[in-house]
């Protein structure tokens, strides 16, 4: 009698698994990360140098970036083009998925005066919110990007469109990287990058 | 507390899970005896497909069969052309796929039995699977052309298969005059990567205009539109001065064919004297490139899995041929409209074919599918472009589809900061280093 209670459970479970699959809109987070990979590296660890690792990325930093992706508000080449073939729940999965993998640091030359230097700023006007460096892990944690290991023409574009007013950002960053530059221009920015490359 | 096991899972639930989980999407099979996958060519396609369904269950033993020890991506390859990469930069091997438990075969298979299902090999292997996977890349329709065979392309390459005659053809125009005059013949469609004709016609300008500034390039076109159109001849004429259909002046001429036309159907090559004659006009070359209109590869004639018009019928959803059960035809030998053929479309289907036959092996149904192509081509240093696109499946008309409202092409330079255009060279690059280690890696 019990097995039989049982086993009509699991069919209910079927049925119901199934109309929320469909609901969905079909295709696995797997299957949707999987597509990213030509670019962005298998499970999103990327072999560089411009386009990012995703791995271990936090699930709202995800969304967010997508969903500013799809609507135009981040400047983009081709992922404005890419972002606007999914949907909400697609997204959903795709952040569920890299928020699961492991970030690898990106293999990268480094500046190691430069580095020292770009230490010193971060420290000033990063690390309150990018912790330890914009360590990955902690970075995921916290919800923010990561920034030590990851790769440095891809920092340095999403930095120039923080500063050219061509990506939205939090007003405490905004301060601080309008204080960096005055401070320290150009120089400065290229310092940051050569300390979170530095990362192994 | 026991762990959750596959034995403890199917207890519980009596086996009707099983199905549950196989239909709720899940690329990923719950195991069984183990079944064997022969995957027949090791470029995108094929050594995509190997990877991945042994990463998504590693219990599937998987055995591909290539003849050749490397591999050269064809994508790229109109850098070696301009110089701006080495060949040594594109070639791949397959040590990587062994670490992912994939068996590498160095053979050649000579046929197919579909309902034997055995592979068998020019080395006298005969090898026995569950489903096998064909994914042999282009042929070439040598038969269009009189005066063009495999052997005369040795020395007038095609080089649309990178390696060899890839090296050849950068020889020949490293070789010619300051002054000299290149003929490249694009084919007829469809062929492997639309845009690789008029982005080599880019690189090799490039290559020109720094070095021998005097000699021009002749696109003799047998058809009258091509991918990007509008972001190549903008960036010819930006670059290489070109003036437009059937004007010469600039460094790039292009001579298109209206459609029905066959002004530039290329009819005959004189190797001797490199001269192309095609329906209209006669070309002669100092460097002459004539790509050849293509068909599926030779093993996918041999299997019987071609139409009549020379490509693989497939099921969009699988990539199951609709010829012959249990063999699945992806990359460019698969009639996969709209993806394109292209490295990327080649990669993507793979994974979509991989998940189907993991899930299909354990008597499960293939998941929903989704894909991607993104395609770049570099103009000029610091111009890139690129073409992209989502693609799903209308599960009732059976059909591949794209998202609407996605994809596209690179904005125009009016409405672009000219700066994009170098972040997509960059793009371009670190594409053709991530898909490389997805496919080998």
């Amino acid at each position: 009698m019990r097995k039989v209670k049982a086993l009509q459970a699991a069919i209910v479970a079927c049925g119901l698994a199934l109309t929320g699959s469909a609901v969905a809109g079909g295709a696995s987070a797997e299957a949707l990360a999987y597509s990213c990979a030509g670019c962005h590296g298998t499970n999103g660890v990327s072999n560089g140098p411009a386009s990012p690792t995703l791995a271990g990325m936090a699930k709202p930093v995800m969304v967010e970036t997508m969903k500013g992706f799809r609507s135009g508000d981040i400047n983009a080449t081709i992922m404005g083009r890419i972002a606007k073939g999914y949907t909400d729940e697609e997204i959903d999965k795709i952040g569920d998925f890299f928020a699961k993998q492991t970030f690898v640091a990106a293999k990268q030359d480094s500046d190691s005066a430069m580095a020292a230097k770009g230490a010193k700023l971060h420290e000033k006007y990063c690390e309150k919110c990018h912790s330890e460096g914009g360590d990955a892990k902690i970075a995921a944690e916290d919800e923010v990007g990561a920034l030590k290991g990851q790769w440095k023409p891809y920092l340095h574009y999403t930095l120039e469109d923080f500063h050219n007013g061509k990506r939205e950002m939090p007003k405490k960053m905004k301060k601080k990287l309008e204080k960096l530059h005055k401070a320290e221009g150009e120089p400065g920015i290229k310092a940051l990058l050569e300390y979170y490359a530095a990362a192994k | 507390m026991s762990k959750f096991t596959r034995r403890n899972f199917l207890k519980a639930t009596g086996g009707a899970a099983v199905a549950a989980t196989a239909l709720t999407a899940s690329p990923f099979a719950i195991g069984g005896a183990s079944k064997k996958v022969v995957v027949v060519g090791g470029g995108m396609g094929g050594a995509t497909c190997a990877k991945y369904i042994r990463m998504m269950d590693p219990s599937v033993e998987v055995t591909l069969v290539e003849a050749n020890k490397d591999y050269y991506t064809c994508f790229m390859s109109n850098e070696v052309l301009s110089g701006y990469r080495s060949i040594d930069s594109i070639k791949f091997g397959y040590t990587g796929l062994g670490k992912h438990g994939v068996k590498v075969m160095h053979d050649m298979v000579t046929g197919i039995d579909a309902d034997k299902k055995m592979v068998t090999t020019a080395g006298g292997q005969k090898l026995s699977y569950d489903r096998c996977v064909v994914a042999p890349g282009v042929d070439f329709k040598y038969d269009m052309i009189e005066g063009y065979d495999a052997k005369v392309a040795e020395s007038i390459p095609h080089a649309w298969k990178a390696g060899a005659q890839t090296v050849t053809l950068r020889k020949q125009l490293e070789a010619m005059k300051d002054g000299g005059t290149v003929v490249i013949c694009p084919p007829v469609n469809p062929f492997r990567c639309p845009p690789g004709p008029y982005e080599r016609a880019s690189q090799i300008a490039m290559y020109l205009k720094k070095e021998k500034p005097k000699s021009k390039i002749i696109i003799a076109d047998p058809k009258p539109k091509f991918s990007k159109m509008g972001l190549f001849t903008e960036g010819w004429t930006k670059h290489y001065g070109y003036k437009g259909n059937g004007q010469a002046g600039g460094m790039i001429e292009w001579y298109g064919t209206p459609e029905g036309a066959d002004d530039n159907v290329i009819q005959e090559i004189d190797a001797s004297t490199k001269t192309v004659t095609t329906g209209f006009a006669e070309y002669k070359a100092d460097v002459l490139n004539v790509i050849p209109p293509q068909k599926a590869g030779k093993i996918a004639f041999a299997a019987g899995l071609t139409n009549d018009k020379g490509w693989c019928p497939v099921n969009g959803k699988t990539f199951e041929s609709t010829i012959h059960k249990n063999i699945h035809v992806i990359g460019d030998s698969s009639i996969a409209s709209p993806l394109p053929k292209s490295g990327y479309a080649a990669s993507s289907e793979a994974k979509v074919a991989a998940a189907a036959i993991v899930a299909m092996l354990s008597g499960g149904d293939a998941p929903h599918p989704t894909f991607v192509n993104t395609c770049y081509s570099v103009i000029a240093g610091g111009d890139g472009i690129s073409v992209a696109m989502v693609y799903g499946y209308d599960e009732k008309a059976g059909k591949i589809t794209k998202i609407k409202g996605s994809g596209g092409l690179t904005p125009g330079r009016d409405k672009q900061d000219e700066a994009m255009r170098a972040r997509e060279v960059e793009y371009a690059h670190s594409w053709f280093e991530n898909i490389t280690a997805d496919t080998f890696g």
